[in-house]
C-alpha cells in the first residue's frame, strides 16, 4: 500500500496487503477518487499562490490589530463612556494598536530610539538571528510537502541532531575548524538519521508518517531527558539536567563581531536554501520527488520507485531540520543545553513552510517574518504591555488563514481558479476541462 | 411529453460550453444527441436537469415555460435522467435503491418496502426487465443496474429520459438489450433523449439525431445519414474512419506469456493461466469488457503487480519479478489506461511530463543535474511532432484537453527504442480527430517492427487496429482469433462463448484458448 498518496488518513478503509512493503492493487477506484480530493486539498494548502501568503499575513495583522485593542486597559475603559465622548474610545484604539504595531517594527527591523545605524540596526540582526533555525527546519519541512510527506517530527530531529551534534561539540577535542565541522555534520545525521526511520517504516509497512513523527517526537524528548540526566549527556557533578557547554572550537564564529548575535549559521541557511532549490528544481532527485509528491501513481508507472523517494525525502527533510537543531547548539545557546532546546521550532516550521508555499526562497522570506515577529514580540511585551501571546495568535491565523484558502478568497473578493459553476458535478467539471 | 430548449447559452468564464443551442425532443420519438467529448452535450443535460443555470434561453415543457433550481424540480416536472455513472448504492437492494430520495413511510416512520418492491416488479414486469427487487445491486451486472437507474426513473414519473453515454459500461449483447428497451419505451410515450459519440447505435436507434460541435448545434441528420456523414458533421470535416494499414508482417515471437496468473490480495485470481505470444510487427488486441482482467495482465507485464506467477518474456529475456524500471528499460513502452492518474502528472509541464521515466539516466540527467536546455529543445520537436496543441512546453498537462495529454503521453512512449509496445485504452474518452492520430501512431509503430499490444473495449477500434485478436473474460482467455473475425462472434466471445472455431492462420506460435 506503499503506493497510495500518504495523505490518506489512517485507518481509512484500504485493502489489507498481503505481504508488507509491496503495493496492493489499486483498482478500488472509489477510494481512489476519495485519495485524489485529499490530495488535491493537500496541494492547495501546501504550494497555493504567493498572493494568499501574504493577503494571510495581512488578515492575521488585523484581526491582531482587534485583539490588542480589546486587551487595552485603556481601551477598555473609555469603550464605557463610548455615547457621550466616541472619540476617546477611536483615539485609544489608534493608540494601542499603532504602539504595539510600532513596537514590533522597532524591535524587529530597526530601532529609531538609538543613535546611530549600527545600534539601530541590531533589532534586524535578532531577526535573523531567530530566523536561522527556522528556516532550517522550515525548508525540511516544505522538502517534504514537496514530495507528499507531513513531517511533523521536527522536534524529535532537532533534539536528536542537537544531542549528537552537541555531544560532539563538547565531549570531543579537535582542531579548531574541523570541530565545527565535525559538530555540524554530526547534527545533520542525527536529524536525517530520526527522519530516515520514518522514511523507512512508510516504504517498508505503509505506516503513516504523520503518526511515526509525533510518536518519535516523544521518544527523542524522552530519551533526550534521559541522557541529560543520566547518560553521555549529562553534566558531570550537576543535577540539572543541561549538559556541558560546547567547547569554544566547534561554536559558530559570530559574523559581525561580538556586538551583534549574528553568526555563521544564517550563511549556513543561505546555503541550505541555494541547495534545496538546487535540489527541487534543478537536480533529478529533485524531479523524482516533485513526481510522487504530485502523482504517485504516474511516477510508479514511470519507473520511479515511490519507497526509495519517500526515504530519501525523510533523510534530507530530517537533515535540514537536523540543521536547525545543531544551529540551536553551536549558534544560539552555546552554553550547555536542555531537552526543550528546540524551543517549538519544529512545529514553527510547519507554519513557515506553508506561508512558504513549500519553495525555498519562500521559506526563507516567511523565515525573516516569523524570526521578526519572535524578535519584536519581545520588546513589544516590555514596552506596550501587550502580551507576547498576541503574536502567537497573529503566527496562528496566518496558518489558519492559508489553510482556508476560500476564506481569504471570499474576503478579499479574488477570483476562484477555474470558476466553479452553480453546482459543480465531477462529471461537468471533466467535459468542460476537456475543451 | 414535448420537450423544447430555445437559445440555450451557457458559459464558464470566458468558456462558451453551450452558444445558443435550440433542441425540440417531441413526445415519444428518440432524439440522440451526437458529439465529441467536450462538445457541450452533457453540459446542455445537466442546464436541463437543473444542475446548471443558463444564463440565456429557456426550456419548455409541452410549450409551457419551465423553471429547474435543482434536480429535484426537473424530476417533479417529469425529467429522468440516466447517468453515465450509475447513481446506485451498491449494498442497498433493487428497491431500496429505487426508493431512495422519494421514502414511503408508513405510521411511525417505518419505510414502506412493500410498496416500492410492488412498484419495482409492476415496471420491470412491463417492460420485461426482469429485474429482482430485492437482489442487491452490488451482486448484479452492469446492464440490469443500469436498468434499475431506468425503473427509478420511471417510478418518479418521467417522460422525458436522459440517457448520458449509456453503452460505455455494456457489453454489445447487453449494448442491443438497451436499444429494445429504449424502443419500448418510446413505444410506450416516453420521450428519449440519447447522448452519445457512437455513430452506429444511433443510426440503429434514433429518430432524429442532433450533432453538437463546440457548444453549437451544427446540424440535424437522419438516421439514414452514412457514418461518414456522421463523422464529419461532428468533427467539422471529412474522417476517414478505417485506419491504412498494411497486412502485418509478423516477424519472430518477440513477448512470451505462459501460464501468467496474477492474485488479488484476497487471494482471488483476476488473471488466470493466460498463454499467448506476440510477434515483432504485429497488434495483438486484447479485448473484453472492461474488468475481466485486461487491466491486471498489462500491469503484470510491466511489473506493476506484485503477485505473479508463470512466466513472461520479451525476446528471450525473462521480464517476471522485474520493476518498472527493469522493465522500462527493457525497451518497453506503455500507456496506461488511465492517463491523467497513471500516466502523467497533471501539475508538471508538458516538457518535465516527457522525461518522466528517464528521469535516472542519460539524456536528460548528467550528474544528478536536470539538463534542462536539451530537455527543452526535444520536447519542443516533440510538440511538433506529435501535433500537442498548447501554449508551449511549459503549460502543465493538467490544463490541456483529453486527446493532446494523449499525444504528450504517446510522445514519450515512442520516443525511445521500443521492442514492445503495450497501449491500454489507448483511445478512450478521444476526439475522433484525436483517435485517427492515435491510430496511425500505433500501425506506425507496428510497421517499424516493434511488438505491439492494444487492449481495448471498443469493438471498432479492436477491428481497426487488430491483426489478432485475444478476448478475455473474467481473467481468462476465451480464443485468440484472426483480426477480420466478424463483430457478432466477438461480442459473443466476450460474454464468454468460446469461439466456434478458431482457425489461427498467422498465428506464429501455439495459443491455448480457453481450455488453458
Amino acid at each position: 500500500m506503499s503506493d497510495t498518496p500518504p495523505q490518506t488518513p489512517p485507518g481509512s478503509a484500504t485493502p489489507p496487503a498481503g505481504s508488507p512493503g509491496k503495493p496492493a492493487s489499486r483498482r478500488d477506484r472509489p477510494q481512489t477518487d476519495e485519495e485524489s480530493r485529499w490530495h488535491g486539498v493537500f496541494r492547495e494548502i501546501t504550494s497555493g499562490s504567493a498572493i494568499i501568503s501574504v493577503l494571510a499575513v495581512v488578515l492575521a495583522l488585523l484581526v491582531g490589530a482587534v485583539m490588542i485593542a480589546v486587551t487595552n486597559d485603556d481601551v477598555q475603559e473609555s469603550a464605557g463612556y463610548f455615547f457621550s465622548r466616541p472619540s476617546d474610545l477611536l483615539g485609544d484604539v489608534w493608540g494601542a494598536v499603532s504602539g504595539a504595531y510600532s513596537a514590533l517594527f522597532q524591535g524587529s527591523i530597526y530601532n529609531f530610539g538609538r543613535g546611530s545605524f549600527a545600534e539601530g540596526i541590531t533589532p534586524f540582526t535578532e531577526t535573523l538571528v531567530f530566523a536561522t533555525p527556522l528556516i532550517a527546519a522550515g525548508l525540511g519541512v516544505a522538502l517534504g510537502f514537496r514530495v507528499g510527506l507531513f513531517n511533523i517530527g521536527g522536534r524529535g530531529q532537532m533534539l536528536i541532531a542537537a544531542a549528537i551534534g552537541g555531544w560532539v561539540a563538547f565531549a570531543v577535542a579537535l582542531p579548531y575548524g574541523i570541530h565545527l565541522v565535525a559538530a555540524l555534520v554530526a547534527g545533520i545525521l542525527g536529524g536525517a538519521l530520526w527522519g530516515g526511520i520514518v522514511g523507512l517504516l512508510k516504504a517498508r509497512t505503509g505506516a503513516h508518517e504523520v503518526i511515526t513523527t509525533i510518536m518519535l517526537n516523544y521518544v527523542a524528548f524522552y530519551l533526550v531527558s534521559y541522557l541529560l540526566r543520566e547518560g553521555f549527556l549529562r553534566t558531570p557533578g550537576s543535577n540539572n539536567p543541561k549538559s556541558p557547554a560546547s567547547k569554544e572550537t566547534a561554536v559558530f564564529p559570530d559574523l559581525l563581531g561580538p556586538d551583534y548575535n549574528l553568526h555563521l549559521g544564517f550563511i549556513l541557511v543561505i546555503a541550505a536554501t541555494i541547495f534545496t532549490w538546487w535540489l527541487l528544481s534543478r537536480s533529478n532527485l529533485g524531479f523524482q520527488f516533485r513526481a510522487v509528491g504530485e502523482n504517485p501513481n504516474a511516477a510508479r508507472v514511470a519507473g520511479i520507485s515511490v519507497q526509495r523517494m519517500y526515504v530519501y525525502a525523510m533523510l534530507l527533510s530530517g537533515g535540514l531540520v537536523g540543521l536547525a537543531g545543531i544551529n540551536q547548539v553551536l549558534g544560539t545557546t552555546t552554553s550547555g543545553f536542555g531537552a526543550t532546546v528546540d524551543s517549538g521550532i519544529g512545529f514553527d516550521a510547519i507554519t513557515v513552510a506553508l506561508l512558504g508555499r513549500s519553495k525555498p526562497w519562500g521559506v526563507f522570506a516567511a523565515g525573516i517574518l516569523f524570526g521578526a515577529f519572535k524578535a519584536g514580540s519581545f520588546s513589544m511585551q516590555a514596552a506596550e504591555g501587550v502580551p507576547i501571546d498576541i503574536v502567537l495568535v497573529v503566527q496562528s491565523l496566518i496558518v489558519l488563514f492559508i489553510a482556508a484558502p476560500p476564506l481569504v478568497r471570499a474576503i478579499f473578493r479574488l477570483p476562484t481558479p477555474g470558476d466553479t459553476p452553480l453546482r459543480a458535478r465531477p462529471i461537468v467539471v471533466k467535459e468542460v476541462a476537456a475543451k | 411529453m414535448k420537450l423544447e430548449l430555445r437559445g440555450i447559452t451557457k458559459r464558464f468564464g470566458a468558456l462558451v460550453a453551450n452558444d445558443n443551442i435550440n433542441l425540440t425532443v417531441e413526445a415519444g420519438e428518440i432524439h440522440a444527441l451526437l458529439g465529441e467529448n467536450g462538445a457541450g452535450k452533457s453540459t446542455l443535460m445537466n442546464v436541463l436537469y437543473g444542475l446548471y443555470r443558463a444564463e440565456e434561453g429557456e426550456i419548455l415543457l409541452d410549450d409551457k415555460p419551465a423553471h429547474f433550481a435543482g434536480p429535484g424540480d426537473a424530476m417533479k416536472a417529469g425529467i429522468g435522467m440516466v447517468h453515465q455513472h450509475f447513481m446506485l448504492i451498491p449494498v442497498f437492494t433493487v428497491a431500496e435503491n429505487v426508493m431512495l430520495g422519494h421514502e414511503e413511510t408508513r405510521i411511525g416512520g417505518r419505510l414502506d418496502l412493500a410498496a416500492a418492491r410492488l412498484r419495482v416488479k409492476h415496471i420491470s414486469d412491463r417492460f420485461g426487465f426482469a429485474v429482482d427487487p430485492d437482489a442487491l445491486v452490488e451482486d448484479l451486472p452492469v446492464g440490469v443496474q443500469q436498468r434499475v437507474e431506468i425503473i427509478k426513473a420511471l417510478s418518479q414519473d418521467a417522460k422525458v429520459l436522459v440517457f448520458d453515454e449509456p453503452t460505455a459500461v455494456l457489453t454489445p449483447q447487453e449494448t442491443d438489450e438497451l436499444m429494445v428497451i429504449m424502443r419500448q419505451l418510446k413505444d410506450a410515450g416516453t420521450s428519449i433523449v440519447f447522448i452519445t459519440h457512437k455513430l452506429r447505435e444511433v443510426r440503429e436507434v434514433a429518430d432524429r439525431i442532433t450533432v453538437i460541435r463546440l457548444g453549437k448545434v451544427v446540424g440535424e441528420a437522419s438516421p439514414t445519414a452514412t457514418n461518414e456523414e456522421l463523422a464529419s458533421l461532428m468533427v467539422g470535416r471529412a474522417v476517414d474512419l478505417t485506419v491504412d494499414k498494411a497486412p502485418a508482417t509478423p516477424g519472430a515471437p518477440a513477448l512470451v506469456v505462459s501460464g501468467l496468473t496474477v492474485i488479488d490480495p484476497r487471494g482471488q485470481a483476476l488473471v488466470n493461466n493466460v498463454s499467448f505470444t506476440v510477434a515483432t510487427g504485429e497488434i495483438l488486441a486484447i479485448a473484453g469488457v472492461q474488468g475481466n482482467g485486461q487491466t491486471e495482465l498489462t500491469e503484470a507485464l510491466m511489473g506493476l503487480q506484485p503477485r505473479v506467477v508463470g512466466e513472461i518474456t520479451l525476446d528471450g529475456k525473462s521480464l517476471r519479478g522485474h520493476s518498472v524500471r527493469q522493465v522500462l528499460d527493457a525497451a518497453v513502452g506503455f500507456v496506461p489506461e488511465d492517463r491523467t492518474e497513471d500516466g502523467l502528472v497533471g501539475g508538471f509541464t508538458i516538457a518535465e511530463n516527457l522525461m518522466l521515466d528517464r528521469s535516472h539516466r542519460l539524456p536528460f540527467v548528467k550528474r544528478f543535474n536536470l539538463q534542462l536546455a536539451l530537455l527543452a529543445e526535444f520536447a519542443t520537436a516533440k510538440v511538433k511532432e506529435f501535433d500537442v496543441r498548447s501554449q508551449g512546453i511549459d503549460t502543465p498537462v493538467g490544463r490541456l484537453s483529453g486527446g493532446n495529454q494523449q499525444k504528450v503521453v504517446l510522445a514519450r512512449e515512442l520516443s525511445r527504442e521500443l521492442r514492445l509496445f503495450i497501449a491500454a485504452q489507448p483511445t478512450r474518452g478521444l476526439d475522433v480527430g484525436s483517435i485517427e492520430f492515435v491510430h496511425e501512431r500505433i500501425v506506425a509503430t507496428r510497421d517499424a517492427g516493434t511488438a505491439v499490444i492494444v487492449i481495448s473495449t471498443e469493438l471498432d477500434e479492436v477491428a481497426a487496429l487488430a491483426d489478432r485478436i485475444m478476448v478475455m473474460y473474467r481473467g481468462r482467455i476465451v480464443g485468440i482469433v484472426p483480426g477480420d473475425t466478424p463483430r457478432a462472434v466477438l461480442g459473443l466471445m466476450m460474454a464468454g462463448e468460446p469461439a466456434p472455431i478458431t482457425p489461427e492462420p498467422t498465428t506464429p506460435a501455439p495459443t491455448e484458448g480457453a481450455a488453458a
